[in-house]
């Protein structure tokens, strides 16, 4: 379980978490949905340790983030980027093994590239495109090989930032398809921060709505359209009129 | 506040900044140093950076040897022939590309070629989040990016400046006997006799400390990347900038240390 308490941030005057309070249960896949630059990378961000918030607490199945092994807390999880992240240098098979092929993980090469062939296969690409480098696949297949790497040491913890952003619709319903699959087929915690409703109703157990530096609204999936807080119906059905200004 | 406050003001800004950036910088390296003592050690991505900066530099730096080489054999006839020295000129070009501009000019070529490319390379990973990519992976980018670059710069720059010594002397030596009719053992000759062996160690060991300066700052400033196209090209430009002028910095406290009297 990831619980966040009262976490804080603010980068220079701009304060962007004012005391966030957020549970996400083990096993189940979390949604945080927000307006643009409302700060839900940063909390994602926060969690993982890539940004040390203010103040606040973030726990791990108890255990404060910030504290222990951090190269055991870090081989817990495993993070979709929004663009990707794929390391150029490296040819497709070798970013998606990366973990397998250095450090405490480190597996025998034949071994390494069968793991990420199969990972490959798992998230619908050929073989061939094992040897490619990132800059030869289009944005849909780079998003798919960065799930390949995030699933493929198997991870306890999966981060997904903004999957489908720059998607059409029909590779963002392939990979919001593929997300609930693998969720559910390895049994991960998810955390997944969008702005694409459509995104939230695939991959949702719960949701949870971030304005303003504070969790608004959180609660089931299923309760997300009688939700009655004003936030957060403003939000998904994108209307210009509301408590959340249009123009920020 | 009067003008002249003002000015003091902001002076004393500037100074501060600077001194800010000094810190940071320090930081940076000894950061990059510790990891030498703690595994793992990436050692394909600090063979790649050896064949990137060491071996793909060795055209550039070549070429500029061979010309200064020519030249400085060119300069000294000219001057020298003021005082009937011109009988100086292999063991001057010998001293003077050994000692100074060997390490001096390879050092701003490599720093022109690498600490650009380093700059540019690692800002772009940041900005594409793959530095917080390699994070998530368990990998520390200073580990990973910063040390294997930095120990091969300062390892493949004083061989760089070794070759270097030897084409710039090879220049003089085409020059002299080409053009300004020195009899090619008598020139090679002069150069032996006059050439002592600090002056290529002392080169050398320039060579090594350029080699540091140069990937230190463009991983500082790479990492150091602002957003965006324009934060890429601000730091590629302020890693080639600090690289050069720490080079020409160092370059004279090392001469005073080895050579003053």
């Amino acid at each position: 379980m990831i619980e966040l308490t009262d976490v804080h941030k603010a980068f220079g005057p701009n304060r962007v978490l004012i005391g966030v309070n957020l549970t996400i249960a083990s096993g189940r896949s979390m949604v945080i949905i927000g307006g643009s630059g409302t700060g839900k990378s940063v909390a994602l961000k926060c969690i993982l340790g890539l940004i040390r918030p203010d103040s606040g607490t973030i726990t791990l199945d108890g255990q404060d983030v910030t504290k222990g092994d951090r190269d055991a807390f870090l081989a817990r999880f495993g993070m979709l980027f929004q663009g990707g992240a794929l390391f150029d240098s490296l040819p497709v098979w070798q970013n998606v093994a990366f973990r397998l092929l250095r450090g405490s993980r480190k597996r025998p090469l034949p071994e390494a590239r069968e793991i990420a062939i199969e990972k490959l296969r798992r998230v619908g690409l050929k073989p061939d495109v094992a040897d490619k480098f990132p800059a030869e696949l289009s944005g849909g297949m780079q998003k798919r090989v960065g799930l390949a790497r995030a699933i493929a040491a198997e991870p306890e913890i999966i981060f997904f930032d903004e999957p489908t952003t720059g998607l059409d619709p029909i590779m963002a319903g392939v990979i919001n398809d593929l997300i609930r699959e693998i969720v559910t087929e390895i049994g991960a915690t998810a955390m997944t921060i969008t702005h694409d409703m459509s995104s939230v109703r695939a991959i949702a157990d719960n949701v949870a709505m971030l304005h303003d530096g504070v969790i608004k609204w959180t609660g089931p999936v299923a309760e997300m359209d009688h939700s009655g807080d004003p936030y957060l119906d403003q939000f998904i059905h994108g209307r210009a009129t509301g408590p959340i200004e249009a123009v920020r | 506040m009067t003008f002249f406050q003002s000015f003091l003001a902001g002076i004393g800004r500037y100074v501060l900044t600077a001194l800010a950036a000094v810190g940071r910088i320090a930081l940076f390296a000894s950061n990059t140093l510790s990891h030498l003592a703690r595994p793992p050690f990436y050692t394909r991505e600090f063979l790649q950076a050896l064949i990137q900066i060491g071996w793909l530099s060795l055209p550039v730096v070549g070429m500029t040897a061979l010309f200064t080489g020519g030249a400085l054999a060119l300069q000294i006839y000219a001057g020298g022939a003021r005082f009937n020295a011109e009988t100086v000129v292999p063991s001057i070009v010998a001293i003077g590309l050994t000692r100074e501009l060997g390490p001096v000019l390879g050092g701003l070529m490599v720093a022109a070629r690498v600490a650009s490319s380093i700059a540019a390379e690692i800002g772009t990973m940041k900005v594409t989040e793959q530095i917080d990519a390699l994070t998530t992976l368990s990998t520390d980018p200073m580990k990973y990016l910063t040390l294997p670059r930095v120990l091969a710069a300062t390892l493949a720059v004083p061989l760089l400046v070794g070759v270097g010594d030897a084409i710039g002397i090879m220049g003089g030596f085409l020059v002299g006997v080409g053009r300004l009719d020195f009899g090619a053992a008598t020139y090679l000759h002069n150069t032996i006799d006059f050439l002592e062996t600090w002056d290529v160690v002392s080169g050398v060991i320039k060579g090594a400390v350029f080699g540091f300066i140069v990937a230190l700052m463009g991983c500082y400033y790479g990492m150091e990347s602002g957003r965006g196209a324009q934060g890429v090209g601000r730091a590629t430009k302020s890693a080639v900038v600090a690289a050069s002028v720490l080079i020409l910095a160092s370059n004279y406290i090392l001469t005073e240390l080895f050579f003053s009297a």
